[in-house]
């Protein structure tokens, strides 16, 4: 009998389960490794290299020279083991969460001054709130 | 014997940390979310615990994915902050109270309640931003802290009715302590946030001071929301907030005194939220 997920419905979303744990182990545990200083320093003096080190797919190697956190999540990767490359860039929680939107950092930073992004419409795939399928990327380009 | 007091409910933002490390909390940002917490300061100087029992989470930072465990008590002498990938936060030592947490792991764990005990572990901005927002920059911290880690980053994490029950155990074991300590439950994380995809800045407002309301006046009801609401409501880190709930258990049967309640938005990403509820 399939588990149940009732997760899988909610737009612009990726709960990360025991599934996505499995795929994403050693992505994460690459990201892991950036918590000691020495290794940011050897990640930064060479990415690919470094990166060649971990048993990780070439989708997932490439989405982190990428930086492409949407991309990485989608391949396993958790936002709070993503964050050390973020930390290794010199970058903030909220220019990451940011960089998923589409929306530029002032944007970004201006929608949660104002209150954050609302629920309605983004509760559920296929309502017409910002976070749809159909409204990305977000932000003016 | 040691006693339940207090308990005290608080978001955990690391951007908050990062704004008290760099002296930024009289900043226009910042300073509305820092006088929320000042009757809070002026109340825990007269209502110092000896112990705070500090439920929060590990950001992938004590434990990675080699072991993830879903309760784990830190029973260490005393706990190092950890590098997040930003260095350490410049914040004192955390001392723990060995005796009480082996004995709360003791008794906790004869109630069924399967602990991980952590006799060595570092702790991160989810345990020690709460501290820096009631005690500011001491060079030491002023009482013991027992760190209690729950899963809430691998889905699926533990449910609502789990947390209260949890807290019962451990009101339970602390009152069985013959010790005559004056003991803290602090439950954090939250409110309502989301850190990633299309969706990320999510905030509800309405979610969470519901949230709020019902964990003050029925926390047995709330106990019953199922994960799925709390992840399509209040986002997908949102579920943080379930580690609230074991705080709540924590305290005695009749209905508590309210000490302070505070809401804003935004820190960073997250809306902040802040209790302090006094058993009577």
């Amino acid at each position: 009998m399939a588990l149940d997920k009732p997760y899988t419905d909610i737009p612009g979303t990726t709960v990360f389960d025991a599934e996505q744990s499995r795929l994403g182990y050693h992505l994460n545990q690459f990201c892991m490794s950036l918590m000691r200083a020495e290794n940011r320093a050897r990640f930064k003096a060479d990415e690919r290299a470094y990166l060649d080190q971990w048993p990780m797919t070439a989708a997932q190697r490439q989405a982190v020279l990428d930086r492409d956190l949407n991309r990485c999540i989608a391949l396993g990767g958790n936002i709070y083991f993503l964050a050390k490359i973020g930390a290794t860039d010199g970058r903030s929680f909220q220019q990451m969460a940011g960089s998923m939107t589409g929306m530029s950092e002032e944007e970004y930073r201006a929608m949660m001054l104002a209150g954050g992004r609302s629920v309605e419409g983004n509760r559920v795939l296929g309502e017409d709130g910002d976070a749809q399928p159909h409204h990305q990327p977000q932000g003016r380009r | 014997m040691a006693r339940i007091t207090a308990s005290v409910y608080t978001s955990h933002v690391p951007a908050i940390g990062v704004a008290i490390d760099q002296g930024r909390t009289a900043e226009p940002y910042w300073r509305p979310l820092f006088q929320g917490y000042e009757p809070s300061r002026a109340w825990m100087r007269d209502n110092r615990p000896d112990v705070v029992f500090l439920v929060y989470n590990d950001h992938a930072n004590a434990f990675s994915l080699d072991l993830i465990p879903t309760f784990a008590i830190g029973c260490a002498d005393s706990f190092l902050p950890a590098d997040e990938g930003w260095g350490p936060r410049p914040v004192p030592l955390v001392q723990g109270h060995p005796e009480l947490a082996a004995h709360i792991a003791h008794s906790v764990i004869q109630d069924d309640f399967d602990l991980t005990i952590a006799n060595r572990m570092e702790v991160d901005h989810g345990l020690t931003v709460p501290l820096s927002l009631l005690f500011g920059q001491p060079r030491a911290w002023p009482c013991a802290v027992i760190p209690f880690a729950v899963n809430v980053v691998q889905y699926p994490v533990p449910s609502g009715r789990r947390c209260l029950a949890l807290g019962r155990a451990i009101r339970k074991a602390v009152e069985s302590f013959d010790a005559g300590l004056n003991v803290q439950v602090w439950g954090t994380g939250g409110m309502s946030h989301q850190l990633q995809g299309a969706r990320a800045g999510l905030i509800n407002r309405d979610f969470d001071n519901g949230f709020l309301d019902r964990l003050i006046a029925d926390p047995e009801d709330l106990a019953q929301m199922p994960h799925i609401d709390y992840v399509r409501e209040a986002g997908s880190e949102g579920i943080e907030l379930v580690m609230w709930l074991i705080a709540r258990g924590a305290m005695a049967a009749m209905p508590p005194k309210l000490i302070h309640r505070f809401y804003h938005v935004p820190a960073s990403n997250t809306a902040v939220g802040h209790l302090i509820l006094e058993n009577p």
